[in-house]
């Protein structure tokens, strides 16, 4: 119990769904250059009193966001059909539209929601189906929709069913800042305070089966890395080592953690095995080494190091040991993080005094600058890889920000209130 | 004789302070800092010739609380500046005559990684411990933590406000 009471302290544990002041909210800024015109008919509700929430809508957002997608207007839709029989698709012709989306939402224990997706042009149904769920997940069942057509329409799978952790703030001067580990949808709604502390918190990253985050918390006044289980809210204090304990990086298998730590004089690279808790120092340099990024077969780990003088990105591999360097462009590389097939490495990359995120391609080795403003950092890809967020700044307050990977198209998470930063996008995530 | 390490560093301070007030590329505030740390430190170590070693180490403090807690350094480096020497010797001195034990906390600017920045501002605390351990402070006393990025004291951006937040901190224990 005194224990517990040690843990507990100082910071503010949150178990139940409290939502967090700083909602997010999208600014969509940019759109793809030739993107698909779908129309995301109002969901028929089936059920007694008033529907539970415009999952339509939600729809509708997350095809937008992607840039590939340019929903049509409700007020210019010519009728409102929930069923195959209430189609007619000159309706939908007549204004442009390639694809047409009707559903159904009713509840009889469960919410349910009935959708069928329409070839306009071709005058075919394509895809039909449904969600359940509990009515508290309305939200996500809306998301799945959105992630079948999106793979109906694109080849590949959705990541709107997935969930986003990122560290808000409250400026208070004097250093007596607020800082929350907060999680949301992957749209930025329904988000959940996990942890509060007047110290910093950082580097926030899941583990591969979407159920633990691991981050760092100043909250003793010394960094220490937490591992901590979204269901439960049970956490457990991984290291408190002398001196710096950061970076924290799961395995895709789960076992094994990769993180930085100091305590041998300087910061090097470690693997702790989660089951017995024992470390093994793998990269030791007198320079930094820090953000190590696992390669998705876990067989090597990116990071970043400045034992050339200036940060760049190595790989070191675990079979063999050995290091080779990963970025040659450029002065100033770091952070890397892995699209989920291995091939793209995202990385905050500085060109003429400005920190952007850029994108090199493993097999073709062409770096790709993806963002133009000058204080991004923590990129995160989506488990789709199609799409990657990142934390900068906008007229002067930390906000999160997303970019295709080919740059394409942009969106902008500011708070209401507050600054956002190190966003983590979730692996896709089990039922 | 039990006089004579504090005199050795009154000259070092002076000598600093002389060093700084001849650099004209330097700060000012932090030539004025310097300089009413070297003059009180002189103060001190004049009142300190006939009086007890309490009365010392009162004026040493007051020395170093002159100098400021605080030590600057400039983009990307964890050298410390010249200022930064004269007022880290303000604090040697003091340490010297008790058993306190300090930390050291190191801070960066916004720019770069948030990870990186954590090492640097590491970098910067060990930099200030090594050249105090180097200058007879036993390394046990000092602690050093580093928060890179993650506690500015100016939240804009821009040279003026990264200049400030590119310090370590020192904080009795």
């Amino acid at each position: 119990m005194k224990r517990l009471l040690g843990i507990l302290m100082g910071v503010v544990l949150v178990v139940s769904a409290l939502r967090a002041q700083a909602e997010l909210t999208i600014e969509i800024s940019q759109g793809s250059d030739n993107p698909t015109t779908i129309a995301v008919v109002p969901f028929a509700w089936q059920g007694a009193g008033a529907a539970p929430e415009d999952l339509a809508s939600v729809v509708d957002g997350d095809l937008a966001r992607s840039g590939q997608f340019v929903p049509v207007a409700r007020t210019d839709m010519l009728g409102r059909p929930s069923t195959e029989a209430e189609v007619f698709y000159r309706d939908w012709r007549s204004i442009n539209t390639e694809y047409l989306l009707i559903g159904r939402v009713s509840l009889a224990g469960q919410l349910r929601v009935d959708y069928e997706l329409f070839d306009v042009l071709r005058q075919t149904k394509i895809l039909s189906g449904y969600e359940a769920g509990a009515v508290s997940d309305a939200r996500m069942l809306a998301h799945r929709v959105a992630d079948a057509v999106y793979e109906k329409l694109t080849g590949v799978p959705g990541a709107f069913a997935t969930r986003l952790v990122y560290i808000s703030g409250t400026r208070v001067p004097g250093g007596k800042d607020t800082s929350r580990l907060t999680m949301s949808d992957s749209d930025g709604a329904r988000p959940i305070v996990l942890l509060e502390t007047k110290e910093p918190l950082l580097a926030p990253t899941w583990s591969p089966d979407g159920k633990n985050i691991a981050y760092v918390s100043f909250e003793s006044g010394r960094p220490a890395i937490y591992r901590q289980e979204l269901a439960t809210g049970r956490r457990q204090q991984l290291t408190n080592f002398q001196g710096i304990n950061s970076a924290p990086a799961w395995s895709p298998d789960g076992r094994t953690m990769a993180m930085v730590l100091s305590k041998d004089g300087n910061p090097d690279i470690y693997l702790m095995d989660l089951a017995t808790k024992q470390l093994k120092r793998i990269i030791s340099h007198y320079a930094i080494d820090t953000e190590p990024a696992w390669m998705p077969d876990g067989q090597s780990l990116l990071f970043t190091s400045d034992r050339g003088g200036k940060p760049q990105i190595y790989r070191y591999a675990l079979g063999s040991g050995k290091i080779d360097r990963v970025t040659y462009e450029g002065t100033y590389n770091a952070r890397a993080r892995v699209s989920q097939d291995g091939r793209s490495v995202v990385m905050v990359h500085q060109v003429d005094g400005r920190f952007h995120i850029a994108l090199l391609d493993l097999v073709t080795n062409r770096m790709q600058i993806l963002t133009s403003t000058e204080l991004d950092e923590s990129p995160s890809i989506a488990p789709n890889g199609s799409m990657v967020l990142y934390a900068t700044k906008y007229a002067e307050r930390g906000i999160l920000a997303a970019v295709s990977v080919d740059g394409g198209a942009k969106f902008r998470l500011p708070a209401r209130e507050g600054d956002v930063r190190e966003p983590a996008w979730s692996p896709y995530l089990s039922r | 004789m039990k006089h004579l390490p504090i005199a050795g560093k009154v000259i070092a301070l002076l000598f600093s302070a002389a060093l700084l007030v001849a650099c004209s590329g330097s700060d000012t505030k932090e030539q004025d800092e310097a300089a009413a740390a070297a003059a009180a430190a002189a103060a001190a170590a004049r009142s300190a010739q006939g009086g007890s070693s309490s009365a010392e180490l009162a004026a040493l403090e007051e020395a170093a609380a002159a100098a400021g807690n605080v030590f600057y350094f400039e983009f990307d480096s964890s050298t410390l500046t010249p200022e930064a020497v004269g007022a880290v010797d303000a604090h040697i001195a003091v340490l010297k005559l008790n058993n306190e034990n300090v930390r050291l906390e190191g801070h960066t600017d916004e720019r770069g990684t948030r990870e990186y920045n954590i090492a640097l501002g590491e970098r910067r605390a060990n930099s200030v411990r090594d050249y105090m351990v180097a200058n007879g402070i036993s390394s046990f006393r000092i602690e050093s933590v580093s928060f890179g990025e993650e506690k500015p004291v100016a939240y804009g951006s821009g040279e003026s406000n990264w200049a400030q937040n590119r310090r370590v901190e020192l904080k009795p224990q």
